[in-house]
């Protein structure tokens, strides 16, 4: 998968983003710290290029001209599963951000984001891991925890995919208080490398419970 | 040593010898109560440890404190013609261990009295809302099973008496000395009564007292939210006359509004009936105030209660100090639902400070947030150091 990016050379970004503006101040943001090796501001030319291009990471905001950010994950995914994709929005929609996770993306964050905190999330998608903005693990909790009380009622079973481990729900709720991975391994004094990867683990885990109740949680929380 | 604050039963000191020792809290519990119940002298030296040792957040003990309170010691004094009455009520009849008991459960009685008086704010919400329901099986409201419990304890002392009287005298030769008791408790009535009234009238004045100081701290706290941010708003914006006028316009309204209409000024939390509109309100009033973005992440949703208003206002404080103090553009808050509280975290990477170097006057913390949380059972806890930037943790019961 991303070899440059392991390998310690500069992760080859791609950029999908109908904004101008925005997509000049990422480029500058980024700086020489990665290589830029691709632009596109609609669906169908980003899908075209990034499976021609096969960058390590794609920048991917949510809202897209053309079918959104969830189409363009669904035309690169299925031929390349090695293109790993971090999405960016701004708008926050909890029904927005919960299917672009779970139609592939590897991360979520928000594009208040500052640029050392942006480079540091592409690293962590060019290595694997997911990247949680404290919004997303906000979510996530939520999500879950309704879950967990209207399954454990209907059904009287939880699968293991569909309940957070407590382990999981700590490091989640650091994240949403708005701690850095770094900062969530010091206050629970375990390894960073921990962190991420229960951060993966709740990732997995949102991508594959088959609840309908996540899709549905996330489409209620548009009426409130 | 210090009386620990988390784990406590009573007073905290097992907590805190445990924390000092390294001994495990529960061993060393289940020691003090089978020798207390041994020999007695353990619960002598648990009270006096109680008056003597300081809270581990706070720096003065409660003896220090009680010293002062002479109301107090005269109510504690007050009690002692009770002990004398027994006293001669019971040597007149020659029930001896009755007798015994009067001078330990005096002495109780007095301590509880100074403790209950000299505990701090926190300590005496912590009694109230934790240690009164477990200790009052008396107090009325309560299911059945309190009621039973109270009767057969009414039951039992009743009965114990009447066996004593009956076991100890003859019928007709305690008559008597029973007669003479009643003729001496009238007379202590008579001479000590007025004196207990009057004590009982200042009770009821100083708590009117406490009641009207508390008021004015939560009129204080209302001002210091409104009025003095905005000035030092002003202050802040001196070049920029339209926005002075701006400030001083809303704050004008917002005075009138408090007024004349009785709706506290700063109080964002009152137009709000549900926790996440009142923290959406915060968010778009401070930002919109103090050019700072507040990230909001909440999980879950509940009715606004008395004490959740607080808990906002308490909040909006806190991140108004994040945009005052921090110098960080942006601070995050986090509220999570839980089935019988509700937590909320203000987070800021700005520049931070040292806790312990606040002076006690100043309101923002004291007022706005610590004493705001108190007054209905909440709990705040500040993490911040130098360079490192804050983070004010509140939690409030639902």
């Amino acid at each position: 998968m991303s070899d440059s990016a392991a390998g310690g050379g500069r992760p080859r970004i791609f950029l999908v983003e109908d904004h101008t503006v925005f997509r000049a101040g990422v480029r500058a943001e980024l700086g020489d710290a990665v290589e830029v090796i691709g632009e596109a501001d609609e669906v169908a030319a980003a899908i075209e290029l990034i499976n021609e291009r096969l960058p390590d990471v794609v920048l991917l905001d949510v809202h897209l001209p053309g079918g959104g950010g969830q189409a363009v994950l669904r035309g690169v995914l299925p031929h390349h599963p090695e293109v790993q994709f971090l999405a960016l929005s701004v708008s926050d929609a909890p029904e927005d951000v919960i299917a672009v996770i779970r139609a592939g993306a590897r991360g979520y964050i928000t594009k208040t984001i500052s640029g050392g905190e942006l480079l540091q999330a592409v690293y962590r998608v060019a290595a694997g891991d997911a990247v949680f903005s404290p919004r997303l693990a906000g979510f996530v909790l939520d999500a879950f925890s309704q879950m967990s009380m209207t399954g454990t009622l209907s059904t009287g079973l939880d699968t293991e995919l569909d309940q957070l481990s407590p382990r999981e729900r700590e490091v989640l709720r650091l994240i949403a208080r708005g701690y850095t991975y770094k900062e969530v391994a010091r206050d629970l004094t375990i390894a960073t490398k921990t962190v991420e990867s229960h951060v993966s683990s709740v990732l997995r885990k949102l991508q594959l419970s088959t609840r309908h109740e996540l899709t549905r949680w996330a489409t209620d929380r548009r009426l409130v | 040593m210090r009386r620990s604050s988390d784990a406590r039963v009573l007073a905290g000191i097992c907590g805190g010898l445990s924390q000092a020792t390294g001994i495990d809290v529960t061993i060393l519990r289940i020691g003090f109560v089978l020798v207390g119940l041994a020999s007695g002298v353990p619960v002598l030296v648990y009270a006096l440890a109680w008056l003597v040792v300081p809270v581990d957040d706070e720096t003065t003990n409660i003896f220090s404190r009680a010293i002062n309170d002479r109301r107090g010691i005269r109510l504690v004094i007050a009690v002692i013609p009770v002990v004398v009455v027994t006293q001669i009520v019971v040597s007149a009849l020659h029930i001896g261990f009755v007798g015994i008991i009067s001078w330990p459960v005096f002495f109780a009685v007095g301590l509880t009295i100074l403790i209950w008086r000299n505990a701090s704010e926190a300590e005496r919400v912590w009694m109230n809302d934790d240690l009164v329901p477990m200790l009052s099986i008396g107090s009325g409201g309560g299911g059945r099973g309190k009621l039973i419990l109270r009767v057969s304890a009414g039951a039992l002392v009743g009965a114990g008496g009447i066996v004593v009287l009956i076991i100890g005298h003859p019928s007709t030769a305690a008559l008597r000395p029973l007669g003479g008791a009643l003729l001496v408790i009238a007379a202590i009535v008579i001479i000590f009564g007025p004196w207990w009234l009057s004590l009982a009238r200042d009770l009821m004045s100083e708590r009117e007292a406490r009641a009207l100081a508390e008021e004015r701290a939560q009129m204080a706290a209302h001002v210091h939210d409104s009025v003095l941010q905005t000035l030092a708003l002003i202050q802040r914006s001196a070049d920029d006359p339209q926005n002075v006028v701006r400030l001083a316009r809303s704050q004008e309204r917002e005075l009138r509004a408090w007024l004349f209409e009785g709706r506290a000024p700063g109080a964002i939390s009152e137009d709000a009936t549900m926790l996440a509109e009142g923290v959406g309100l915060l968010q778009r009033h401070v930002e919109a105030d103090h050019g700072i973005t507040v990230q909001v992440v909440l999980v879950g949703d509940c009715d606004l209660t008395d004490g959740l208003r607080a808990l906002l206002d308490a909040a909006r404080e806190a991140t108004v100090n994040a945009a005052k103090w921090s110098g960080a553009p942006q601070a995050s808050l986090y509220a999570e639902v839980e089935p019988h509280a509700v937590m909320l975290y203000v987070r800021d990477r700005g520049r931070g400070f040292d806790p312990d170097d606040v002076p006690d006057d100043r309101q923002g913390i004291a007022q706005s947030i610590k004493a705001r949380m108190a007054r209905y059972g909440g709990a705040v806890v500040i993490r911040s150091s130098p360079g490192e930037g804050t983070e004010v943790e509140l939690s409030m019961p639902r």
